[in-house]
């Protein structure tokens, strides 16, 4: 991309990097999250589904500030990572966990609600014919709500991409670092000049969020003309 | 290949108590809507687990409540045809019959496909999904997912219900020829006397979470006390062979001796048929009648008169081709003097004989 400085190229790449491991290490946990609210009845539910929503009504500093609290070098948590080597504050890693964290509830409630739309009774007849409940899982409910993981990942990719407040608030602005696009945008609008800069980042956002919507209703279009058959 | 169940189990307000045998052959679950057979044949599944009770396969306990067993469903090798057939909508017809095919390899037993997708005429959709097939494809590939996970037993909950009449014609057959070629046993839910009267060996009446009798089809059947438990079309079943066709369009039967005129049927000569015969159909008459136009006379001796809420009364009827059921009005019971052990003649139009109440052997 010639015409993005070396400067907007790295708040790019370092998103995109963000935002795909915020997606790929939330899918697993989001899958089993949604699984448990959708599916299981267990004491402190409403507190499990109230914890998962929290990010997503919160002002996004106060995640942030929660974060950097938990996970700072000092905190309870970021002190225990730290001594196996996995450090959060003010590095790229931190960036992907709020942002992942930031977009963990849209996540949740995309798979929950296509887990919600199987029929258990085909999740019954499966186990008639033969099929544990570990294999049910993986060869009924497992394909039947993939259109709703996949829906659940580009929605958190989104969200990770545009996340801000929780970002800047845990790990800082350091280009190169932490600064992800929106950082970056917000940086340059702060110096005379970074106007044009900062478009250009604005029109790489919007052809990015655009893409991923197209992407996720294709997916659910096929997903649904699948099951219809033919 | 024998299936014993012993269950009580409480739903709300509902109790179910029941307890039967089933010998080889189709067992029919017989009962209104709401009386507990869908429950019985869940807990033989796996898919509902009851308060108190025991169930034995050949010699496999499925569960049973005094020592704790409890065999997970995936565990019982029971084949479930279920009402809505509840194929996999993600699977291609020929990955659905495969399914279960392929996790009774793992446990070391296996059922040819190809004989199964023969006998159920199912090899031109095996390319496509469950969303694009009828009523009565779906309902065939159900029944060839069940049997190829080599079931113990197989379990078909009203599997007729959802479909047309003509739907239920193209289906029925194959339960059938499950029946006479398949070995293992199968437990048949259904509310319908016809189904009954074609498919059962033997028949298990439930009314209200009880078993109100047990028994052959044919002995079952003739027995006016089930009518309260929804033989709204209550009728027997003559067992008779093909004697020959006509060329005016009839067929022939013997029935125990006792020539049977119907319309013409396919059998060939000498084949043994089930005829279900409809109460409402049957005319009693104490003098042999002449000058009828109706070509069926059966003499027979009374063995049952039952009179129901209306004006009418069910009486069965011994006859050299097994027992008939007639419903007739009161008001003629008392005029023919019908009690346990007169003598009487049952007359059945030819015509009043539907081609669905006929099933060959």
């Amino acid at each position: 991309m010639g015409w993005l400085g070396p400067e907007e190229w790295q708040a790019v790449a370092l998103s995109l990097k963000v935002s795909f491991w915020a997606t790929l290490v939330g899918l697993p946990l989001g899958v089993f999250t949604a699984y448990a609210l959708a599916r299981w009845q267990f004491p402190g539910k409403q507190v499990v589904n109230g914890l998962v929503h929290l990010p997503l009504i919160l002002p996004p500093v106060v995640t942030g500030y929660l974060l950097l609290l938990a996970f700072g070098t000092t905190g309870p948590l970021g002190g225990t990572l730290e001594q196996i080597g996995i450090v959060f504050a003010f590095r790229w890693t931190g960036a992907a966990l709020a942002a992942g964290v930031m977009a963990f509830p849209l996540m949740v409630r995309a798979i929950r609600l296509s887990i919600e739309a199987v029929d258990p009774r085909l999740e019954e007849a499966a186990a008639t014919l033969g099929a544990s409940r570990a294999w049910v899982f993986a060869t009924v409910t497992l394909p039947l709500i993939l259109p709703g993981i996949l829906a659940g990942a580009i929605l958190a990719f989104a969200k990770a991409m545009g996340e801000f407040g929780a970002t800047i608030t845990f790990v800082s602005n350091i280009p190169g670092q932490t600064q992800t696009l929106p950082s970056a945008v917000y940086a340059f609008l702060q110096v005379p000049g970074g106007e044009a800069p900062a478009m250009r980042l604005v029109i790489v956002s919007i052809v990015i969020a655009m893409g991923a919507l197209l992407l996720s209703e294709a997916i659910a279009r096929r997903a649904a003309a699948r099951v219809a058959g033919a | 290949m024998t299936l014993s169940v012993e269950i009580s189990h409480r739903l709300g307000g509902f109790t179910l108590d029941v307890e039967f045998d089933a010998p080889p052959g189709v067992t029919v679950l017989f009962g209104r809507s709401g009386s507990g057979k869908t429950t019985v044949v869940n807990t033989l599944a796996g898919l509902l687990r009851p308060d108190r009770g025991r169930a034995e396969v050949d010699g496999l306990v499925l569960f049973d409540t005094g020592t704790g067993r409890w065999l997970p469903p995936h565990r019982r090798r029971v084949g479930y045809i279920f009402q809505e057939g509840r194929l996999f909508p993600h699977l291609t017809v020929r990955q659905n019959l495969s399914y279960g095919q392929w996790f009774a390899r793992r446990s070391g037993t296996d059922t040819g496909f190809d004989g199964v997708v023969d006998m159920l005429g199912i090899g031109h959709l095996l390319t496509r999904r469950p969303g694009a097939l009828s009523g009565g494809e779906k309902q065939r590939v159900a029944i060839g997912r069940a049997l190829l996970s080599a079931p113990r037993l197989l379990l078909a909950d009203e599997p007729l219900a959802a479909l047309d009449e003509a739907r239920k014609a193209e289906i029925l057959p194959y339960f059938e020829r499950l029946r006479d070629e398949v070995s293992v046993p199968i437990l048949y839910v259904t509310h319908s006397a016809a189904e009954v009267a074609r498919l059962a060996t033997t028949v298990v009446v439930l009314q209200e979470g009880r078993t109100l009798r047990q028994g052959p089809a044919g002995e079952v059947l003739g027995d006016p006390r089930i009518v309260p438990a929804g033989v709204r079309a209550a009728g027997a079943l003559l067992v008779a062979t093909v004697a020959r066709h006509h060329d005016d369009g009839l067929t022939e039967l013997d029935a125990g001796g006792v020539p049977i005129f119907l319309p013409r049927i396919a059998q060939a000569p000498g084949r043994p048929v089930r005829v279900r015969v409809a109460a409402h159909d049957v005319i009693l008459s104490r003098a042999r009648p002449e000058g009828l136009s109706a070509l069926n006379c059966l003499p027979g001796r009374v063995a049952a008169v039952r009179p129901g809420e209306g004006p009418g009364t069910l009486v069965s009827l011994d006859t050299p081709a097994g027992t008939l059921l007639a419903r007739v009005t009161r008001r003629s019971a008392e005029a023919l003097e019908l009690a346990p052990g007169t003598a009487c003649h049952a007359v059945i139009k030819s015509v009043a004989i539907a081609p669905e109440d006929i099933s060959g052997p």
